[in-house]
Parts: structure tokens; sequence; C-alpha cells
């Protein structure tokens, strides 16, 4: 009777299954099934050192195939890629603990910060040197912690504004940049049966989030990341604005799926949806050539567009058996060998390869939506903090949600924000 | 007294002292070694999946633990005074208090109503019976999915929202947290899922009363109302007792329900959030986890329902005098 664990033991999310999103943190499928190889990684074959690569489990078809295949095409090293289903940031956490850590794995938004602190990631500045200019600009800043890079980007994933041009065009209307466009856009091309704008039967307030600050201008810490960068009137005035926009009906609050699913846009629910990039392919599908994609628009004077992004990176285990035969394979694969970087991005669904310069290569993201998209990503893309706990973010939703939802004074409810930001930050710093 | 004779029997047969010794860890019967293979196993898997967590989470909760169950940083009391001032665990505890004051009287009734209704039925006892224990075999997340996507779907889609436009109403937004309706959803998920379980103990209650008490008072005049206040529900008190906290505790440990009739990717809104659902998005929630603050939950939250086992213990003792 007194089985706590009994709950948390059958808790199962809703995660979007077989998605590849690397921006959503936390899945909790069960861990355990499917291990590709388990060759030792402290047996060296013949002069060769084995190395091991980590993976999660991408949702594409034939991506673990390719990883395999760029692993044997390797030849300074025999490197066996394992695949790892599930929670996949737990395992990786829970394996670099062990003396059998992987020697090459990819961690979120290129290494946590507890994997950074522990000394757990190798220093991987030098070994990206001043190829790190090669990487998108946007991507490589948010890998960057105290002038150190621990990851090399391997792959970006995104979201947008997904819309119909034929729909603005027919109402007379251009594509929204501002919120105040997005409103009057809305309200000109919403029908009985097409509701106007769609992020999530939740309202939008899970995924558009941190949005809120993004767009009107703001940063989440200061420079020093001692205190919230964004408690201000610019801020607070962009809630009120979406919340009147929620309450005038023309955020849609429930459709037939969620924001990560394209199904609401392509079913003609919603004229203006937020998305994943990677329901772009099936959008096109639907809608041929009249699909247009937008950051999400400036908020207030301050305000400018904004994209959150995510991406992995691989970063090297600092108490491998064999580093500096780790540091080159990732050389090699993530920084030199181009064509795979290409493929691995373009090939298995829709990503935008980490270098800018490659972007022209990848055929989903030649011209139209996806090059639009990837060109927001350098111009607009934002990625949490890394000393954005999950704290942190669990008391900005709870606000976010009262304000919007509740009616609660933005000031009144964020106040206390302030001092609780501070204190983490605090904590975190060591 | 067994002292008297083993040191009487001993220095006659010292090569007897050893199986006695042996013998007497036995038991009559080798009933102490039969007790401890029956036992073993179970207090084995009790130990390691629920008392040696418990015990961890105690020492987490001491320190400040991220995405590590091996801390070194020594908070004291930190984690808990953190959580005792974190608005959003107070305000699980009220969302539980709430709850709770109205699944369990609700649950109680309708199950109870069931096994009075079924306890009388003169034939098809058994079919009935079945029919409302079924649901109780479907997993709360399953039934939550079904309730979350077919029935309470906020879009025109819905079957609610179907019937309710039908007859000429406004769409309805169940789950969006724009209104309370999102407790319909919960309360009825969860009232269909149990009641019937509760129904199956009540009726076993029932059965137990000896039909004699019943003749005895229909001779006295008893009949309808009067026999269900003065006979059936003070012989059923014991198990209506039980049937009450295990009601309590469960919906203390609520979680599946909520978790995945409001929850989406990575994120839970502030309301309706029960106790467990605000420690697991501490714990593990967020791409974080903090072990130490959810140790600390952890520890509030058993000392709150070993409080309810030891009220539990405590009313069915003194009902039993």
């Amino acid at each position: 009777m007194l089985g706590l664990g009994g709950g948390l033991a059958a808790a199962a999310t809703l995660t979007a299954c077989g998605q590849n999103n690397p921006l959503d943190g936390g899945s909790s499928a069960t861990p355990g099934a499917g291990e590709s190889s388990s060759m030792g990684s402290e047996a060296p074959m013949g002069d060769k050192p084995s190395l091991t690569q980590w993976y999660h489990q991408y949702g594409e078809e034939g991506v673990k195939e390719a990883t395999e295949r760029y692993a044997a095409e390797y030849e300074a090293a025999t490197v066996t890629v394992k695949w790892n289903p599930g929670d996949y940031n737990s395992i990786l956490a829970a394996q670099l603990l062990t003396d059998d850590v992987p020697d090459v794995f990819e961690a979120e938004q290129g290494g946590s910060l507890d994997q950074i602190r522990s000394g757990q990631l190798e220093d991987l500045t030098e070994l990206i040197g001043d190829a790190k200019d090669d990487f998108n600009p946007a991507v490589m800043k948010r890998f960057t912690f105290e002038d150190k890079i621990h990851g090399i980007p391997q792959t970006i994933d995104m979201q947008l504004l997904y819309y119909r041009p034929s729909l603005l065009e027919a109402a007379g209307v251009e594509p929204p940049t501002t919120m105040e466009e997005l409103i009057a856009a809305t309200n000109a091309v919403k029908t009985d049966s097409m509701g106007g704008f769609f992020a999530g039967n939740d309202g939008g307030i899970g995924v558009l989030g941190t949005m809120f600050i993004w767009s009107a201008g703001y940063e989440q810490l200061n420079e020093d990341r001692t205190e919230a960068a964004f408690l201000n009137e610019d801020f607070y005035n962009g809630l009120v604005a979406f919340r009147d926009f929620s309450k005038s009906g023309g955020v849609v609050q429930a459709a037939s799926a969620e924001w990560f699913s394209p199904d609401a846009f392509i079913n003609e629910e919603v004229a203006f949806q937020w998305g994943g990039l990677w329901s772009l392919p099936a959008i096109k599908e639907a809608f041929g050539d009249d699909v247009g994609v937008l950051p999400f628009p400036a908020i207030g004077g301050n305000g400018r567009p904004s994209v959150p992004f995510g991406a992995f990176g691989a970063c090297v285990a600092a108490e491998g058996k064999n580093v500096d035969a780790s540091k080159e394979f990732v050389k090699w694969l993530w920084i030199d060998q181009e064509d795979k970087q290409v493929d691995f991005s373009d090939a298995y669904g829709t990503h935008i390869p980490a270098k800018p310069a490659l972007v022209a290569q990848a055929t989903q993201l030649a011209d139209g939506p996806g090059a639009d998209a990837a060109q927001f990503v350098s111009d607009s893309g934002f990625a949490n903090d890394i000393m954005w706990s999950g704290a942190i973010g669990e008391k900005y939703g709870a606000a976010l949600s009262n304000v919007i939802k509740n009616d609660a004074d933005p000031a009144a409810e964020f106040e206390p924000l302030k001092a609780l930001i501070a204190s983490e930050l605090e904590k975190l710093k060591g | 007294m067994s002292n008297a004779t083993s040191s009487t029997i001993a220095p006659a047969s010292p090569s007897t002292g050893r199986p006695g010794l042996w013998r007497r860890l036995r038991g009559h019967q080798g009933r102490n070694l039969w007790f401890a293979a029956f036992v073993a196993p179970f207090l084995l898997g009790l130990m390691a999946f629920v008392y040696l967590p418990i015990v961890w989470s105690a020492y987490l909760s001491f320190f400040e633990a991220r995405n590590t169950v091996n801390p070194t940083r020594f908070v004291g009391l930190d984690n808990y005074t953190y959580l005792l001032n974190d608005g959003l665990f107070i305000q699980s505890l009220l969302t539980f208090v709430a709850f709770a004051l109205f699944i369990v009287p609700t649950t109680y009734v309708a199950s109870l109503g069931l096994a009075l209704l079924l306890n009388n039925l003169r034939w098809g006892q058994a079919f009935f019976r079945s029919v409302f224990f079924i649901p109780t075999a479907v997993s709360y997340v399953i039934a939550a999915i079904v309730w979350r996507f077919a029935f309470f779907s906020g879009a025109r889609f819905g079957l609610l929202n179907q019937a309710i436009t039908a007859a000429g109403g406004d769409q309805v937004n169940w789950l969006g947290g724009t209104n309370d309706l999102y407790w319909v959803a919960l309360v009825s998920v969860r009232l269909w899922l149990q009641t019937g379980f509760y129904m199956i103990l009540l009726i076993a209650g029932l059965q137990r009363i000896p039909q004699e008490t019943y003749e005895a008072a229909a001779l006295d005049g008893a009949a309808g109302w009067r026999l269900l206040r003065f006979i059936t529900l003070p012989q059923l008190k014991a198990t209506s007792v039980a049937v009450i906290l295990l009601l309590l505790i469960n919906a203390f440990q609520a979680f599946d329900e909520f978790y995945n009739m409001l929850g989406s990717i990575g994120s839970y809104p502030p309301y309706a959030r029960p106790p467990l659902v605000h420690l697991y998005l501490i714990a593990v929630g967020g791409g974080q986890q903090d072990l130490g603050v959810g140790g600390a939950g952890t520890m509030i939250l058993t000392a709150i329902i070993v409080l309810f086992g030891v009220g539990q213990n405590f009313i069915l003792n003194r009902s039993n005098t």
C-alpha cells in the first residue's frame, strides 16, 4: 500500500512517437530494447583502436544504417555504432557515470551544463579551430560555454510558422511579421470552418513558451547569467497582446492533432500553424507550392522575429580509453566529411545542415520554404540558455499559463521569478 | 522456559546441541523455514524496489543532487524549505485534497449503489458483476488517451462536442484550461475505471452479513431504508473503512490520467496538478533531474501516506472493538 513507485513506473508520456525532434527534451519511453552491437571498446582489433559511438534513436527510416555506413568507411579506427531507443538523455547520463563510457556520443545542444561541469566532455575547442566559422553562428553561439566548445553540431532542427500564401492573397493581406499583423491576418483569413492561429491544444503555451521573450527582443538571462533579462513592460505587454488574441478566438484552442503533427494544418482546420520543420514534406505534399513559412512574429516596439532551434552535437568522452582517436573520428565525420553531413541532414527527413554553406546542397532546402527555414535559424535562431534549468522553465511556464488563461496580471505573476531565477542561477554557478 | 529445557537436555547428549538449535530455528514441522521461503522473495523485492529507494530518496533529499544519485554537496534542509515555499507544490497538495474530497465519496456511493443493486439481483448477477468489473482491467493510460482524444477532444471532432453541436450547442474546450471542465474528464475516467473494483469488495462485504440479521430485523418490522441504515451499513463498516482508505491513497497517488490527459511533450499546465505529477516534473521532467528536491518531496508524500496508514489502522482497530 506504500508503493509510491507504482504511479511513477506506470507513467507514460504522450511523445511524438517516431518524430525526430531534438527540441523535445524529455520523452519517457521504456529503455532497454534494441542494441545494435556490443563490441567492447577495450579490445583493439589489429593496430586500429576500437571506438563506440552512441546516438539516440532517430525516427526516420535509414538513419541507423547511414550512421553505420559512415562508421564503416572510417579507416583509422574500428567504430561501432550503438543506437539507443528510449530516454536517451537519461541512458547517456547514467552510462557516463560508469567506467565503460561511450567514446563518442551525441548530446543535445552540444552537452549539458552538468556534463561540462563534471568534466565528462572533452574540450573540442582546438579540434574545431577556425572551422567553427563554417558552422551556423546561432548554433555555434549556443554550443560555446565559457569560451569552450564541447560538441560539434551534427544537424539542426527547428520550429516555424506555416501558412498558405493563397489564403493571404485572397484576403488581401501580406505575410505577417509582427504580432499586430498576425492578429490582423488571422482575422482576415479565418472562416467558420477554418480557425486562425494554432500552436497546440494547450493554446500554444507549452511550445511557444520562451518565444515570447525572444520575439519581444530580449534574452532569457543577462550576459553574466546572474539574473533574468526579460522581466519588463515590453514582455508583459506582449503577453497581454497574445492573451487578447487568444480570448478573441484568433488562437485555435483545440484541433484534431497537436502542434508537432501537420494534420490540423493539412486538414484545413487552421490557417496558421506553428509546427516543426519535420512536418514540411507532408505539408508540401498536401499543398504543393502553396506553402509559406515565417518565424514567430516580432512583439512590441523592441521586438524581432525569432525561431527556436535544436541541434545534437558530437561529443567525446573525457574518460574514454582512446580520446585522441575519438577526436580524430569526430573531426573526420562532422567537420571534414561534408557529403556525409549533407546526407545525414537531407536524406532521411528534413533537417538543416549545421554548416550554412551546405544548405544549398540539401535538396529539400534548395528553395522555397526549406531555404527560408534555414535562413531563419541563421538570422533569428534562439535556443534555451544552458543555465535555463528545468526548474526555471517550470516556473516560467506556470506563470505564463496563469497570465494567458486565468487573466492574471503579468507583472504580479512574474515578479516572484526574479528572485527565483537569481537564486537558481546562483546554485547552478556551483 | 525453553532455556530451562535446553539446559537440561544439552549436558545429557552434547551431540544433539547443534540440531537442537537448528530445529528450533526451523520451527515445528519446519514452519519457520517455510515462512522464510515464502516471504523472502516478496521481502527482497519490497526491499529493493520500495524501501531502498525510499531510504535513498531520504539521503538524496539532503543534498544538491542534479542528474546524479551520488551527490556530494550537502545542503541540509534546503530542499525541504524550497518545496514548502514552492507555490505549485502547495497547490498540488490542495489539488489532491479537492480531488479526494470529490472522488472518494462519489466512488464509494457509486460502488455501494451498484453492490446493493447487484446483491439483490435474482438472475444475471455474475453477468452484471463482470460488466461493471471489466473497466478495472483497463490501463489508466489507455483510458486517459481514449478520453482525451475521443470523448473530450476540444475540437469539433470530439464525440461529446459532436453531440453538443448536433443538439445546437457551442463547441466546448474540455481540456484546454480556459475553464474548469477538465475535471469532468478526470473524474469520469477514474469513476469508470475504479467503481467496479470497489463494487466487488463491497459485494464481498455484503455477503458476509448473516441472513438471520435481516430476518430478525424483518420480524421487528424493519424494511427498505431502515434495513440499510441500521443493519447493512453498520455491518459493512469494516469493509467501508478499508474501501475509503484505499480510495484516498489511490487518489493521493493519482498520476496516469492527469499526466496523459493534460500533459503535452515536456510540459504540464500549472492547474490540475496532483503531487506526484509535480514531483515527477521536478525529478525527471524538463530535461533535468533534480533528485534532491524530488527526494524531499518523496519524503513529504511518504510521511503523509504513512499517516493515512496509521490512521487506517487506528480506525479499523477501534471499529473492531
